[in-house]
């Protein structure tokens, strides 16, 4: 593919508000998981990632209507950076009409209808007046949201395929730009905390009771976290700084296996994976660092663990920054290829947090301290529930 | 990029309109329409277990899916997918809802990997064997042009064949007051970047802005309104009448998307 630019990108997550703070955590080797006090949850032995303030975010009164806990986290993620500065900016160069939406989650403002079931009328059952179901349940709430905040009038679409949803909106945004449809695309993902993911994986027991440790011999399951993710996509110029990152390829693939379990062997995943480096050009020893999936569940890790040895052997550093932020699921991948840019763009490898042991039984150079180096080019992979898999390669512009 | 693709193959279920060889001749005006529930049948291409599993979203997800495949004489596992849905399992959303507001929020685990919006993609790379990319989206109203804008993007940049579905599963109350759809309701299509032997009509599509054609049928228009999967019907209905027509489905506002229909036979 045509390679794109990250004209500018932005995250928040349980790591702090914005680029500044997140890289300082990073640079700390430090995980933002704490015990789960959320919400009206007292029972569950889990740990979260929760994104700091996110209740202060109050939306502008003429998006009233929009009111819920993941259209606040999308609203204090634009905040940051100069993000919404820089989206204002594509606007005027290219118009309304040509600026696309392409956002990711996976459960959007679900938790706005789980509370209002609290609130159903003890006599006839209906739910509150006001309950607003387009503009915070739906899944497409998010994508409209962030349209009306920059009152863009191009195309818009919110992709749920689980956790690799806000990785998967880059292939589609990058059709969208090959397509010629659009000019610029405000691609990422926005997932937010909420009773239907925290007890869901409790009941699939998949959520482990201390900080979630990725390819670690003794991992026990996952810590969902929440975050925002943002990045402006456009066509690169012919004259950039060295500084800048691009995303080169985008490999998409299912595992048609089971829904809830990967296929053993990572097929799927590998299958994505090499989709990513052909796309890009690139073959396996162009790689100098991935981002993986890394949920820390027993079965995820082991099985991605042999897609990655299957391809790039143990001489690629690897590790999963979910030690850190937390599973973020539908805002995984946005937030993951986030990192993933911050690592190109200065210098560093960020060591997996939380992991004590290594698994000896999987046979890749997993990082668990910061490495200096200098990567050109990195693979960020994101593989949802379901079975539906997406990697994406990132490189330094020189 | 002129975007365009071949039809091979339509899936239809909804209401009074029970697949599309039977749903043709209602559409093109030649029968009436008779409005009855719909009766969905069950996925006998997933294995035991998981059809006992699965809600009536993948249900109908994979009925049209199939038809649509058959129907173009395909091989499933060399198409790409694209689900798109605005409200997808009602009653998969309602039960957890109604679990977590009780005493006891434990989720039944099925029912939890059943809610997430990709399950009728999960389960059709089950029953299908596929294991080519499965892009699942919601544009809430805009649901059927968004999915069809998409599969269109992949038709053209990734010159792959690309199986559409669309589909609907109604809330029930409380949900079902706050977002009413009058029945579930699927629309596939399958599409090809070359004209083959089983092509039924070329389709190129742009984004305008026009006003949304609507059905001259008091029945059929209402439920093109009130589903966002049945916004496609006014490109059945061309599709169903022979002719070469351009029809204007709901997108996003200011924009629609026009669907330009050439039969190939």
């Amino acid at each position: 593919m045509t390679p794109l630019h990250l004209s500018h990108f932005t995250a928040s997550s349980c790591l702090g508000h914005g680029l500044e703070a997140t890289l300082a955590a990073l640079r700390q080797h430090h995980s933002g998981l704490a015990a789960c006090h959320f919400e009206t949850v007292r029972n569950l032995d889990a740990h979260i990632g929760e994104v700091a303030k996110v209740d202060d975010a109050s939306l502008p009164a003429s998006l009233a209507e929009y009111d819920c806990r993941n259209n606040r986290l999308a609203f204090l993620g634009l905040q940051q950076d100069g993000f919404s500065v820089a989206v204002e900016a594509a606007v005027a160069r290219h118009g309304r009409r040509r600026v696309g939406v392409f956002l990711g989650t996976s459960t959007a403002g679900i938790l706005q209808a789980e509370q209002a079931y609290r609130r159903r009328d003890p006599a006839s059952g209906a739910l509150p007046d006001d309950f607003i179901y387009r503009t915070t349940h739906n899944s497409y709430s998010l994508a409209d949201f962030v349209r009306h905040v920059f009152r863009l009038e191009g195309p818009a679409v919110v992709i749920s395929t689980a956790c690799s949803s806000s990785a998967k909106v880059f292939a589609a945004a990058a059709r969208m730009l090959a397509a010629g449809l659009i000019d610029a695309a405000l691609v990422g993902g926005v997932d937010s905390l909420c009773l239907t993911t925290l007890y869901g994986f409790n009941s699939l027991e998949l959520l482990s009771p201390e900080p979630c440790r990725p390819f670690d011999a003794e991992r026990n399951g996952l810590s969902i976290g929440e975050a925002a993710a943002f990045i402006l996509l456009e066509r690169a110029a012919d004259s950039l700084n060295a500084n800048d990152v691009l995303l080169l390829g985008t490999g998409e693939s299912s595992d048609a296996h089971h829904m809830s379990s990967p296929h053993p062997d990572g097929l799927g995943a590998r299958m994505a994976m090499a989709a990513a480096l052909q796309a890009a050009g690139l073959q396996a020893t162009d790689i100098d660092y991935i981002n993986l999936h890394g949920t820390a569940t027993p079965s995820n890790d082991a099985a991605e663990g042999r897609a990655v040895a299957a391809l790039f052997g143990d001489r690629v550093p690897c590790s999963s920054t979910k030690g850190a932020t937390g599973h973020t699921l539908g805002a995984a991948g946005g937030l993951e290829a986030v990192i993933s840019a911050l690592a190109l763009r200065h210098g560093f490898l960020p060591g997996g947090v939380n992991t004590r042991q290594v698994d000896p039984g999987i046979p890749i150079q997993y990082l668990t301290a910061n490495r200096e180096s200098a990567p050109r080019r990195v693979l960020s992979n994101s593989f949802g529930f379901g079975g539906t898999n997406c990697s994406l390669v990132l490189g330094r512009a020189g | 990029m002129n975007l365009t693709a071949y039809l091979d193959g339509v899936g239809l279920l909804g209401p009074g309109l029970d697949n599309w060889i039977a749903a043709q001749p209602i559409l093109a005006g030649a029968a009436d329409y008779a409005p009855r529930p719909i009766v969905v049948p069950p996925p006998m291409a997933l294995p035991p277990a998981e059809r006992r599993r699965v809600g009536l979203g993948v249900k109908i997800a994979l009925a049209v899916a199939q038809e649509a495949v058959a129907a173009a004489q395909l091989d499933a596992r060399q198409l790409a997918t694209v689900f798109s849905s605005s409200s997808a399992d009602g009653d998969t959303c309602d039960a957890i809802c109604r679990t977590l507001a009780s005493e006891d929020r434990h989720l039944s685990p099925t029912r939890f990997h059943n809610s997430v919006h990709n399950a009728p993609a999960g389960y059709w790379g089950i029953a299908s064997g596929a294991m080519t990319p499965a892009t699942v989206l919601c544009a809430y109203d805009g649901s059927f042009a968004a999915g069809l804008l998409e599969a269109l993007a992949q038709v053209n940049v990734d010159a792959t064949g690309v199986l559409l579905v669309t589909y609907e599963a109604p809330y029930p109350e409380p949900l079902h007051t706050k977002r009413p759809h009058p029945s579930a309701f699927g629309l596939a299509l399958a599409l090809l970047p070359r004209q083959g032997p089983h092509s039924l009509a070329r389709l190129r599509v742009e984004l305008v802005e026009a006003p949304v054609d609507q059905l001259k049928n008091p029945d059929l228009e209402a439920l093109r309104r009130q589903i966002p999967s049945a916004r496609g019907l006014p490109l059945l209905q061309a599709l169903a009448s022979g002719r070469a027509e351009r029809v204007i489905l709901e997108y996003l506002e200011p924009l629609s998307l026009a669907v330009t229909i050439e039969p190939c036979r």
